[in-house]
Order: C-alpha cells, then sequence, then structure tokens
C-alpha cells in the first residue's frame, strides 16, 4: 500500500512527451498489475471496509446481516443523566483501550530501537570478510523462520519460573537470587515479551541492512583508509549515511509489524493487562464477548494509527522506496 | 451438453452423498487436559465399531477462555466441518443458537443425569448439549508429608496456610529449594475465575453475580477472602503460580513439589501414574472453609458437554455420537480411566466404579455442594463478567491495588456492562 501511494506521483511527474514504446509497456505493467491489484481488493480492501462498517453498527457475531447503523456510538456518546451530570462512554474514553495502544506503542518503540541497534551489529560482522560466513549468515536466520507461534511456546516453557532453563540458569550462575515468574508478575511480563521478540526479528533486521552495506562500494573505504580515516568515523561519515535508505525500510517494515503485534502476546502473556495490546484487545472483544462491533471499532482505530504513522514516518524520514534518497 | 454434464455430476454427488449416509465421517473438537484425547479416541474406536461412523478428533489448546474463541469464529461462519463440539459448562447460554435441540433425541435418557446438570445445558426449553462428565475441583495434600509432620487435613484456608507454610520451611531446610506450599490456577483466564469465586463463596461472600441478576461481589467477605488469597503468593505459593493454569499447577504437584494443591478430578489419575514421582501419597479432602458466619466450602461447577452444531451435514450421526459420548458405558470407563465424574447419579453406586477409583463416589459429596458461575444469570454478557473478575482477581493477587479498591471498581464495571439488564 506504502508502495503505491509513492510510486504513483512518479510518472506522472516524468515529462509528457513519451515515446510509444514507453506508452506500450505502461499499458502493458498496467494490465500485469491488475490480479494483483484484484487479489488485494479481494483479500485486503473488502474485509478493511467491512470493519470499517461494522464500527458503525451494533453488530454482534450471532447476528452479523442483522446489524443496525448506530453512527459513532462506538466511538464516542455523550448522554446526559437523570441528575444531569454528563457522562461519556466509547472507545475513545475507554482506559482499557488507551491502556494497549501504550503498552503497544511502548513495545513497538523498545523493539524496534533495539532490534535495529542488534541488527545492525550483527550485519556489520556478517558484512567482514570471514571463513565460515555463508554457514553464519544462514544460522543467523533460524530465530526467523520458526513460526512464532513455536517461538513463543518454546520461550514460554524457557521463561518458566519452575522448570524454565534461565531460571536453572540464572540460579546456577548466581545472576538471580531467585527464581523469576518472567511471563506471571506485571513488572517482568513487558520484558519477557520484548526480549522473545527482540530475539525472533533481529536477524531480520540483520538481513535487510546487509543487503544495504553490501551496496556499498568498497573503494570509498579503501579512499579513506589512504587518507587515515578512524574506522569509527568511516562508519558514522560513509557507512550509516550510505546504508539510511535501507535501514529506512527496514525500520518501517518492523515498526508496522510491532504495532500489530498479536501472536507472540497472545501466546506468551494472554490476559495481562501489563502487555496486552490493541490487537489482542481487539479479538477479545471481538469473539471473546460478543462485542463485535466494539472491536472492529477498535480494528478501525488500530488501522487508522497504523496509516498516520506511515504516512508521517515517510514525509519525515523521506524514505525512498526505489533505493537512494530523493 | 455442459447442463447435462453438470446435472450429471450433480447427481453423482448427490448419490455419493446418500451412499456415506450409511457411514459417516464425522469430527469432533476437543481440548486436551493430560491423557483426556488418547482416552477420547479409545472410545471413538468403539463407537466406529458399533455404528461404522468414523470420527476424527480436532485437538485444541486446553484453556476453554481459548477454545471459546475458536468455536465462537467457527460457528459464527457457519463451519461445516466440526460436527461435535465438546463445550464447557458454562458455554450454552452463549452458543445456544448455534446447536441442535437435542430434548427429543435424548428424551429417555436425560432423566438418569443430575437434574441440575441438564438445567444447566438447558436454554430456554432447548437441550443444547449432552452432559458428558461434570467436574468439582479438591484439595489434593500430600499423606506423606502431612504424616511426617504431624499435621491434620486443613478444614479453612488460615489452618491451609499455617501447615502449608511449615511443611514447606521444613522441606526447604530439609533439601528441597524448591517445595511451595500450595499451588493453585492463578493465571488470569476462566480457571482464576473458578478459583476465586471458591473463595468468595467460602467466605460466605457471595457468587459474583447472584441467580437473580444482582451484583453482589463488593462486600467485606469478599474483600476478606481475596485479602488472605492475595497473601499467599510470595510466601506458600510461587510468584511464578499467577501464571499457572491447571497443567503448570499439576506440573509442579506431580514433580512433588508442593504440599497442596487445588485441581479438578483429572489429576487423580494422572497423579497415580506410572511417570508420577508422588504416586499412592497423596489424597483429596473438599476444598477449605472461610472465615465468618457463612463459611462453608465451595467448589465451583466445571464439566463438559456434547454439543451438535446446527450447520453439521450429517445430523443425524452426530446427535448420536453426542449420546453414545454421554452414555454410561462411556461415563463409567471415564470414571475408571480419567477420574472424571459421571453425570449419571447411579455410576455413584457402581461397585466396579467404586473399586477401581475409589474417589469417585467419594466426590458426590463434593459435586453436590458445588457452586454454579455466573453464567445463567448474565446470559451473552458472561464471558466479560468473567473477565472483570478475573482481572480484578489477578490485579489484587499481583499486589495492583488492594482487594477493597479493585473490587469497588469491579462492582461500577458490572454495573456499566449490566446497564438496565442482563
Amino acid at each position: 500500500m506504502a508502495t503505491e501511494t509513492l510510486a504513483a506521483p512518479v510518472p506522472a511527474a516524468r515529462p509528457k512527451a513519451q515515446s510509444q514504446l514507453m506508452q506500450q509497456r505502461l499499458r502493458a505493467a498496467r494490465w500485469f498489475l491488475l490480479p494483483m491489484m484484484a487479489a488485494l481488493a479481494v483479500v485486503a480492501g473488502w474485509p478493511l471496509l467491512r470493519s470499517i462498517y461494522f464500527s458503525f453498527t451494533d453488530a454482534s457475531l450471532n447476528d452479523l446481516y442483522g446489524a443496525e447503523w448506530v453512527g459513532f456510538s462506538n466511538y464516542l456518546q455523550i448522554r446526559t443523566l437523570e441528575s444531569g451530570r454528563t457522562i461519556y462512554r466509547g472507545l475513545l474514553v475507554d482506559p482499557a483501550w488507551w491502556n494497549a495502544v501504550w503498552n503497544t506503542v511502548r513495545f513497538a518503540v523498545i523493539s524496534v530501537s533495539a532490534e535495529a541497534v542488534l541488527g545492525m551489529l550483527v550485519a556489520l560482522v556478517l558484512n567482514a570478510e570471514f571463513k565460515g560466513r555463508g554457514i553464519v549468515r544462514a544460522a543467523i536466520l533460524i530465530p526467523w523462520a520458526i513460526p512464532t507461534i513455536v517461538s513463543a511456546r518454546m520461550w514460554g516453557w524457557m521463561l518458566n519460573d519452575q522448570f524454565g532453563i534461565i531460571n536453572d540458569l540464572g540460579m546456577k550462575l548466581g545472576l538471580l537470587s531467585q527464581k523469576v515468574a518472567w511471563t506471571a508478575s506485571p513488572e517482568t511480563a513487558m520484558t519477557a515479551v520484548l526480549i522473545v521478540d527482540i530475539w525472533k526479528t533481529t536477524p531480520f533486521m540483520a538481513l535487510l541492512i546487509l543487503a544495504g552495506l553490501q551496496m556499498i562500494p568498497r573503494d570509498i573505504y579503501e579512499a579513506a583508509e589512504i587518507d587515515g580515516v578512524h574506522p569509527i568515523k568511516q562508519f558514522f561519515r560513509i557507512t550509516l549515511p550510505l546504508v539510511r535508505p535501507a535501514l529506512m525500510v527496514a525500520i518501517i517494515f518492523r515498526v508496522l509489524d510491532a504495532l500489530r503485534i498479536f501472536d507472540l502476546i497472545y501466546v506468551l502473556t494472554p490476559n495481562s493487562a501489563a502487555t496486552k495490546t490493541m490487537s489482542v484487545l481487539a479479538r477479545e472483544n471481538l469473539f471473546d464477548f460478543d462485542n463485535f462491533a466494539y472491536g472492529s471499532a477498535q480494528s478501525t482505530f488500530l488501522f487508522v494509527l497504523i496509516v498516520l504513522f506511515t504516512i508521517l514516518y515517510i514525509w519525515l524520514g523521506r524514505v525512498n522506496f526505489d533505493g537512494g534518497d530523493r | 451438453m455442459k447442463i447435462n454434464k453438470l446435472m450429471a455430476g450433480l447427481l453423482a454427488s448427490v448419490t455419493l452423498v446418500a451412499s456415506a449416509a450409511q457411514a459417516a465421517e464425522l469430527s469432533i473438537v476437543s481440548g486436551d487436559t493430560g491423557t483426556g484425547l488418547a482416552f477420547l479416541q479409545t472410545q471413538l474406536d468403539l463407537f466406529a465399531e458399533q455404528t461404522g461412523h468414523t470420527v476424527t478428533i480436532v485437538p485444541m489448546p486446553s484453556s476453554t477462555s481459548d477454545q471459546f474463541g475458536q468455536y465462537r469464529l467457527w460457528l459464527a461462519a457457519g463451519n461445516a466441518d466440526i460436527d461435535v463440539y465438546t463445550t464447557d459448562v458454562i458455554w450454552a447460554p452463549q452458543l445456544a443458537d448455534q446447536f441442535l435441540d437435542l430434548s427429543e433425541a435424548a428424551a429417555d435418557v436425560i432423566g438418569a443425569h443430575f437434574p441440575s446438570i441438564i438445567e444447566s445445558q438447558t436454554v430456554d426449553g432447548k437441550l443444547v448439549a449432552m452432559p458428558g462428565y461434570t467436574d468439582a475441583p479438591a484439595l489434593y495434600y500430600r499423606t506423606d508429608l502431612l504424616e511426617k509432620y504431624g499435621k491434620e487435613v486443613p478444614g479453612t484456608w488460615a489452618e491451609l496456610k499455617a501447615t502449608a507454610q511449615e511443611v514447606m520451611d521444613g522441606e526447604r531446610a530439609a533439601g528441597n529449594p524448591d517445595m511451595f506450599g500450595f499451588v493453585f490456577q492463578g493465571n488470569a483466564y476462566e480457571g482464576l475465575t473458578c478459583n476465586a469465586l471458591e473463595w468468595v463463596k467460602s467466605y460466605g461472600g457471595g457468587q459474583v453475580v447472584e441467580a437473580d441478576g444482582t451484583i453482589s461481589i463488593n462486600n467485606e467477605q469478599a474483600v476478606a477472602a481475596l485479602e488472605e488469597a492475595a497473601s499467599w503468593i510470595g510466601t506458600i505459593s510461587p510468584e511464578g503460580n499467577l501464571a499457572y493454569g491447571e497443567e503448570e499447577s499439576r506440573g509442579v504437584w506431580q514433580l512433588g513439589n508442593a504440599v497442596f494443591m487445588r485441581n479438578w478430578p483429572y489429576a487423580y489419575a494422572l497423579g497415580n501414574g506410572s511417570d508420577s514421582s508422588i504416586a499412592g501419597k497423596f489424597d483429596v479432602a473438599p476444598l477449605p472453609a472461610g472465615d465468618g458466619a457463612e463459611a462453608r466450602s465451595a467448589a465451583t461447577l466445571g464439566g463438559w458437554n456434547y454439543a451438535v452444531s446446527k450447520y453439521s451435514q450429517d445430523p443425524d450421526a452426530a446427535i448420536e455420537l453426542a449420546l453414545f459420548l454421554s452414555s454410561p458405558e462411556v461415563q463409567k470407563a471415564r470414571a475408571i480411566n480419567q477420574t472424571q465424574l459421571p453425570t449419571i447419579e447411579a455410576l455413584y453406586d457402581d461397585a466396579e466404579i467404586a473399586e477401581a477409583a475409589p474417589i469417585v463416589p467419594n466426590w458426590k459429596e463434593i459435586f453436590q455442594n458445588a457452586v454454579p458461575r455466573p453464567s445463567a444469570p448474565t446470559k451473552a454478557d458472561y464471558n466479560q463478567v468473567s473477565s472483570l473478575f478475573w482481572s480484578a482477581v489477578h490485579d489484587t493477587l499481583s499486589g495492583n491495588g488492594s482487594a477493597a479498591e479493585n473490587l469497588e471498581v469491579l462492582e461500577l464495571d458490572l454495573t456499566d456492562l449490566k446497564g438496565s439488564g442482563w
């Protein structure tokens, strides 16, 4: 979606005089795009519009087609009680919802920052020439290749307070004074989720950054070395600016992913208010609580938030998906 | 030409379906705890032998909250792939529209079951599900440890706490640093609602929402009950107990690392299994009572039932399966192999069961004192009521606000949810 909004203005800005071949190519390209657009409209566009529609109704899962239009009351209703007191109800004043928003944002910011830094370190190591580099590159992808549900379950057992290997190692090495109930206590629940997420997605980040690193021509470094530039300065003056476009794209992928985090938290700490994110809360309302319309309103809000964020990020970060700075 | 071919194809498929009606292929979904699915499979093999219908098990996670979300989704989508659902005792009012009425098919056998259980599965005169087994938790205790320290089986929560503390300290000093006093289901899910309802009820603090729909949870006895429970965490119960479900607490217990455990009957047979380190070293008793004028021992009524989806393509065979799984033969095998309680009253006097699983007859008393969760009065809102309740309790247990504060907010939330009526 982001690609389209960005790509669209580019051809329009081109000079009008186009060769016949170019026009023919453009026409062909449109035809090739058509199946994908149709598929997207069916599997993404239609469900999205339905969710938005349901958020303005009183739909329940048992009776989806008998839903009636209720306007904005899922988002905000202002009611005046008989005593004259005015009360506000709805998503925009729901403390559970804002707690989930805060959890999600906190999760996204911390996890993506940590993953960017760690991913960069890993990518720099993998970019260096050493023996067995191919094997290390493949091995580092393993956490990313494991399905999230499986890794969440696996970590759930590793973090278990009685049988978990993390507590066992921590105690034996003297790092922990007593066994910690990682996923149970509200203070450590978010940390546990963050650890697992960072473990899982750092390889993805590293891979995207590595691709960017390999685009940097070697001769720039050679020139810098001849001029006697310190390696740390080389990193900040050469590597970072040149890898920035790839890094920005990697970060936006991860942020979009992190903002709708669901599976990991649903498996690891399903009902803890300390880690409940927007997606987890929306699912709970949609399916568990028979509040289909309210859950749809939450999903819609999440969608709007992600769209706003994406636009803001692209605008402020001047991300160019064609590669290179604009 | 084309139409002819299409018609021929349609006819062929109709004949195929017709011949399949003789031997149907059914699917049943069921959650998995311990060896439950392996047992179910043996019974389904019997069913296949008797009727020729083959049944596939679709396994689900053991958490009932997880199962419910999935079932609701499947049923709302009119999923025809699942014929028989294994349903929790509390779901009948919420899913009644999606299941077939079994009252006619089961008219001959209904009378044999406990009336209260049949009633819990009847919504507006419609029998939503056939009872498979009933459940009422008990206090599991280590006979060897109580004997070693010369202690009685506790009758109140205060006694339980004192005994648990003493035995735990003694065992830790004797060289088992992983020993704990009491494990229960403390994760924020339906299981915590069951546990907390027992505490509150045992203190005479009501049932959260009473049968007539009044919200009763904000009272002194309920506060006292939750304060008592909160004092266990980090003392006699591990802090990780706040993340335990049934299987996690059974894990700690079955490794021999707990003096007491609150759990359902299924843990009895498993605890005496060959791979258990506590086989023959434990027994069960009614859960302790609280403190106060109306204090009593209370056990939350659980139990599982078999409901037939109205989207089933072979409803007759599916009803046959539901009836088979609730039949005396299957319930008897279940009682003997799984120590799961029959819903048929006569089976409590069965000599074979009494010999093979002596706890089953004893459990009749616990079961008869069982307290239902407020699923009947709160109807479609039950899941949300339960979620609000377990959240308030979980907050209290993890030290996030006092019992009085959390129950006050809970009362407000429940009143909002109730609106003008459940």
